[in-house]
């Protein structure tokens, strides 16, 4: 495999456990805006823990795991007191305090930014993708991830049904960041270094767009999201720089088309899962 | 003891902006019984389910379920405590498939960490998917489980609401206009599916603007009208008393045959 191939790949597995991050909050009805913020707390965990402690990446990344989900949750206590549009930015103003922090702390090496002891290879990356894809399917799979999609759906009803709403939104949001953390974790090790503006709004919007253009009805939605806006812009580089411009055009067709996202579950029904009647069940 | 009181209203008020919408209102449900509450437009019917179920916060009064006061409790405890109900307009998740609506209204009943990290969607043979199918296909409905409810009739997403509230095993159902839009054989249909859930000890709080349907169906009614009860009795009774009378009048029909 080429190096150029070997990067993209690296970035894609990345950018997969990044979108199911935003994805479990998703999931559930709720639009986290500020994925890069997450994903800086992550990398520069993983970093400050490598190079402070010299800890090894087989312990730092899932401790940079764990400090973002924990961050996650107690963050989401404030953040799920707003709604809609406020939420998204109340999470947009979160990864800019997350930026603002590390760009002011000398110890986190400001605009600088940190050299990351120890470097994780494109296997590694790979298999966490892989876990991380298994283990959101299994998920949703669960009564929890069924009472997060029925709180995407109607959180009064859902309530009414028994669901305790509040509980089952900050899980959502706390398992959400803590795979964001692990991106970042992934990251910072990979890369073998860190700094404040690669985790700028931008990143922030493009992993959103991964998960809102990918469809947020299944699990399906965010491999097929991160993929694609991963795959493509490189497919399109043959346009020279005309690629923006066409890349811009595929998403605004994608939003009037499939406003539900790539993968809804009709889709799925269509391609041939097999139909069957309650009647064959008895 | 089949004459022992379920649910207890006294004196439950409500206003919203100065408007009594609910006037001290007092009634009670028996165990297993078939009531049926009817009256008019407007006249607090809605509201009602919507204080018994804890979406709004009463003003004043009680509620007593099975011997305890839920009136100040959350949603999910009322739920925990025995209630179910459905929605005048069709509530079911619009993403999610006939069996998985049924499984969320199987929430309550599914505690603890184990509970809620088993996969159910998957496992055809789990049992609470069993379970769900299993209610699907005594409602009657001959559907494909697995199929998304936006893609379903309306006739088959109402009576999958009806089959969803059931599923928690509600000592008490509260139904909201459970036939309004269903032809008449999905009419006759859905009475024939209560009366038998009654059977089982559900009891069964129905509020239905059919009076054919209410007759089929309920032993007894309450009637209201603008906010205050007007009559409580069977449905023969109701007919001929002239508070009902006159409040259907005002409306220029014969409570017989207001639809």
């Amino acid at each position: 495999m080429s190096g150029y191939w070997a990067g993209i790949l690296a970035i894609l597995a990345i950018n997969i456990i990044f979108a199911y991050g935003i994805f479990v909050t998703a999931a559930a009805g709720q639009l986290n805006l500020g994925g890069a913020g997450f994903m800086a707390i992550g990398a520069y965990a993983a970093a400050v823990l490598g190079e402070q402690l010299g800890w090894s990446p087989a312990l730092t990344v899932p401790a940079a795991t764990l400090v973002t989900a924990l961050v996650g949750f107690a963050i989401a206590f404030p953040v799920l007191r707003t709604r809609g549009v406020y939420m998204v930015l109340a999470t947009f103003a979160f990864a800019h305090v997350v930026t603002g922090v590390i760009l002011t702390q000398p110890a986190l090496g400001g605009a600088m930014g940190l050299v990351v002891p120890d470097y994780v290879d494109l296997p590694v990356l790979i298999g966490a993708a892989i876990a991380t894809t298994l283990l959101v399917f299994w998920l949703m799979a669960t009564r929890l991830g069924l009472a997060m999609r029925a709180l995407h759906d109607d959180e009064l009803v859902s309530t009414l049904m028994g669901v305790p709403a509040r509980a089952v939104q900050v899980a959502s949001f706390a398992i959400g960041a803590g795979l964001a953390g692990l991106a970042g974790g992934l990251y910072a090790h990979h890369f073998s270094f860190v700094e404040a503006q690669y985790f700028s709004a931008l990143l922030s919007i493009y992993v959103l767009l991964f998960v809102l253009i990918g469809g947020t009805q299944t699990a399906w939605g965010p491999l097929v999201g991160a993929t694609f806006f991963t795959v493509v812009p490189e497919l399109l580089r043959i346009g020279g720089s005309w690629r923006y411009v066409v890349f811009g055009a595929i998403i605004v067709a994608m939003m009037m088309f499939r406003p539900e996202g790539i993968v809804t579950r009709t889709l799925l029904a269509r391609i041939g899962f097999r139909r069957r009647r309650v009647a064959d069940a008895r | 003891m089949p004459d022992e009181v379920l649910l207890r209203l006294e004196g439950l008020t409500k206003s919203f902006g100065g408007l009594k919408v609910v006037d001290d209102v007092s009634f009670e449900v028996r165990r297993g019984a078939r009531l049926g509450l009817i009256g008019p437009n407007g006249a607090g019917k809605t509201t009602v389910f919507n204080l018994i179920s804890g979406v709004y916060p009463i003003d004043a009064g009680a509620i007593t379920l099975d011997g305890r006061a839920i009136a100040t409790l959350p949603p999910r405890d009322r739920v925990l405590a025995g209630l179910a109900r459905s929605f005048q307009n069709i509530r079911l998740m619009p993403h999610l498939s006939a069996v998985e609506n049924v499984m969320l209204g199987q929430h309550a009943r599914a505690s603890g960490l184990g509970a809620l990290l088993t996969p159910i969607s998957w496992m055809p043979r789990g049992r609470w998917r069993r379970e769900a199918e299993a209610l699907l296909a005594e409602a009657g409905l001959d559907i494909d489980p697995g199929e998304v409810v936006s893609a379903l009739p309306y006739g088959i997403r109402k009576k999958i609401e009806v089959v969803r509230a059931l599923a928690s095993r509600p000592k008490l159902l509260l139904l909201d206009e459970p036939a309004a839009g269903l032809n008449p054989a999905e009419t006759a249909e859905l009475a024939r599916f209560l009366r038998a859930i009654a059977t089982t000890g559900t009891a069964l709080l129905v509020v239905e603007h059919d009076m054919g349907f209410v007759n089929e169906v309920c032993e007894n009614v309450v009637v209201l009208n603008f906010g205050r009860r007007i009559f409580a009795g069977t449905m023969a009774d109701a007919r001929l008393d002239p508070t009902v009378r006159e409040a259907y009048l005002g409306a220029e029909e014969d409570p017989a045959h207001a639809a």
